[in-house]
């Protein structure tokens, strides 16, 4: 199978190459579209910020792209990351009368959410694979109980982080190490362990199998209703590793908190080159669909040449644009 | 329909003579409002629940009864079940949107209660008997006013809207016409959807954009989170910036009792509105004086002096 699928890229290679290079090009173009705007767009100030900013979604995307690789699709990932978020906030506003306002508390607080991020996505991964009920739907019902969890803990209104344990937490998210951004760190960590576990590894390519032809797999001897449920796994955790980022940036949690978290990481995964219904997936390429997508949003903020209320129509446009220079058959023109 | 408008009318009379009505028996007043959602709707909730409390033990033939519901159907059928169950007296209701809840409302008013409409207006005139809403004009002008006492002609300020809508165009247009003329420029306005996330977000990016900017209308208490912890994050809190705020969040009235320098003071939409309603509503039963009509509450500016009488610590926002 690795054999085939090596034979078949180098005779493919020109327009595999093309697909490769379509998001870089995008991002490329994106980038000097801000820079002729307004040169302060490529100042480190500025750049940082839109490195920090893509980590949420980067990370949740890299672990949706797992899941998507292996023909699933998780729309639970917003809601998950603001439940966990408020779960966390309390065990940690609680844990300040026990563990007092040091590194422990903060500590436990994100092992905890870490933990729930694992248990979230394997009941995901459970109901989907022995529940048999499709991705979709179960997604869709846990996106729904995440939800009204945190708006239920939090009476409706916010949940606000102890201003004692803020200044111990606060550091994860505004401090730097050798002038990168923690949360940057935590991006790249999962970035490259992502694309080794996906490239490098028997679980990716059994992935990809899977997405290509469940039934297939299945008569490979592939446990294939075990490596789906570990793609959940995996996606449950990157949401965790997220929020524990994401919680000391402002300290709270409320029912508006990763609102729309799963279409932006999903979209990601797309404009990156995986294929939204299973079967080929890449991790480099989430990564710059993830930093197109924050890419826009900072570019809109830039200017004031498009009317506000066109913010929604700009973004749309360059997704479907991005995600056509990869997928139009350039090929064949050539032929 | 004729009939209808009989029993309407002779309850109407008989609302003008609302003493010899409490005498048979309680009077059921129905609250019908969205599902706390976010902040602003969860500290009406409370406010909700806080004068459904102190009414019925202020009087104790009345029944307040509340509902929050989902979205605009379930709305709908909320306030048919307050008819057909409840038989309510009267209706205090706070649309989810205008236009599906203006049917079920009038349906409501032919049953021949009082119809008490808060905040979001009806898409027909004429429907309700009492009207209580915050001043989403008056917001942006005090607030404009507020800027304008501190700052001077070539100072810039940036402007974070809310999420698209006519609250926010009425906030902004009049926030917009109050400091025509006085030579304080807007760099750019954009929209952070009333929350802190975004308003962080955007702000970063003002901050990035622009190298010199002397204040920050955030219009919302939640916006402004975010954007104090930009502020914060770029070094740039200090050199008498400020951000003014809305809403009256419990946090933010507690820093300016505090005396925060930087969100020095706040405009009010109250969430409090909702009991006010209901006093209102209860009154027209209650008072001796006439009630109908409509309330329109200030958008008070609210500083150190005045803070403490808008800080509700166990409220939710």
């Amino acid at each position: 199978m690795p054999e085939l699928a090596q034979t078949d890229a180098t005779i493919r290679k020109p327009k595999i190459d093309l697909k490769m290079y379509g998001p870089a090009i995008a991002l490329v173009i994106l980038c000097i579209i801000g820079f002729s705007l307004n040169t302060a767009f490529l100042s480190e100030g500025n750049i940082t910020n839109l490195l920090t900013r893509s980590a949420f979604i980067g990370i949740i995307a890299v672990g949706a792209t797992f899941v998507i690789t292996a023909g699933g699709i998780d729309l639970s990932v917003g809601s998950m990351a603001a439940a966990i978020a408020g779960i966390m906030i309390i065990l940690m506003n609680a844990l300040v009368d026990i563990l007092g306002t040091g590194v422990l508390t903060v500590a436990v607080g994100a092992g905890c959410a870490v933990l729930l991020g694992a248990l979230a996505g394997l009941a995901n991964g459970l109901l989907t694979t022995k529940g048999k009920i499709e991705a979709f739907i179960v997604t869709l019902g846990t996106m729904g109980i995440f939800r009204s969890l945190v708006t239920y803990f939090a009476d409706g209104g916010t949940l606000s982080l102890n201003f004692d344990i803020r200044g111990t937490y606060r550091p994860v998210y505004y401090d730097s190490l050798i002038g990168v951004p923690i949360p940057v760190w935590v991006f790249i960590i999962v970035a490259i362990s992502g694309w080794f576990l996906m490239n490098r590894t028997t679980f990716g390519r059994y992935c990809t199998a899977i997405g290509s032809n469940e039934h297939v797999a299945q008569y490979s001897a592939i446990n294939v209703n075990k490596i789906k449920t570990w793609t959940y796994v995996i996606q449950g955790l990157c949401v965790a590793l997220a929020t524990v980022i994401y919680v000391p940036r402002l300290g709270s949690a409320s029912s508006s908190t990763g609102v729309l978290w799963e279409l932006e990481a999903i979209a990601a995964v797309i404009i990156g080159g995986t294929v939204l219904k299973g079967g080929y997936g890449r991790i480099g390429g989430t990564i710059l669909g993830a930093l197109i997508l924050t890419t826009i949003g900072n570019i809109l903020n830039f200017t004031d040449l498009i009317s506000n209320y066109l913010n929604g129509t700009m973004q749309g446009l360059i997704i479907i644009i991005a995600v056509w220079l990869q997928r139009a058959d350039w090929g064949k023109s050539k032929d | 329909m004729q009939f209808g408008k009989i029993i309407a009318a002779g309850l109407i009379s008989a609302l003008a003579f609302a003493g010899a009505a409490t005498a048979q028996d309680t009077i059921k007043i129905g609250v019908s409002y969205p599902t706390p959602t976010h902040a602003w709707a969860a500290g009406m909730n409370w406010h909700a629940e806080q004068a459904e409390a102190r009414l019925e033990a202020l009087y104790p033939d009345v029944d307040l009864i509340l509902i929050n519901s989902p979205d605009p159907a379930a709305q709908a059928s909320a306030l048919e079940d307050l008819v057909s169950i409840h038989g309510i007296d009267a209706l205090v209701v706070l649309p989810f949107e205008s236009e599906p809840l203006t049917d079920p409302v009038l349906n409501v008013k032919d049953s021949g209660a009082l119809i008490t409409v808060v905040d979001r207006g009806l898409s027909q005139p004429g429907i309700e008997d009492i009207y209580v809403a915050g001043n989403n004009p008056e917001l942006g002008r005090i607030s404009a006013q507020y800027m304008m006492t501190r700052l001077e002609t070539g100072d810039n300020i940036v402007i974070l809207r809310g999420i698209p809508t006519i609250i926010d165009n009425e906030r902004f247009d009049a926030f917009m016409a109050e400091i025509e003329g006085s030579g304080i420029n807007v760099l750019d306005h954009k929209h952070a959807n009333w929350n802190r996330d975004d308003g962080f977000e955007v702000m970063q990016d003002f901050l990035s954009r622009f190298p010199d900017i002397d204040a920050v209308w955030a219009q919302d208490d939640d916006i402004a989170i975010g954007v104090v912890a930009a502020l914060e994050q770029a070094d740039r809190a200090g050199d008498g910036m400020f951000v003014v705020g809305g809403a009256g969040m419990k946090e933010t009235i507690r820093g300016i009792m505090d005396g925060n320098e930087l969100v020095p003071v706040d405009v009010l939409y109250p969430p409090s509105m909702i009991a006010t309603a209901m006093d209102v509503t209860v009154a027209a039963f209650k008072s001796n004086g006439p009630v109908a009509g409509r309330y329109i509450l200030g958008a008070t500016l609210i500083t150190q002096e005045n803070a403490e009488s808008f800080y509700f610590p166990d409220s939710p926002f």
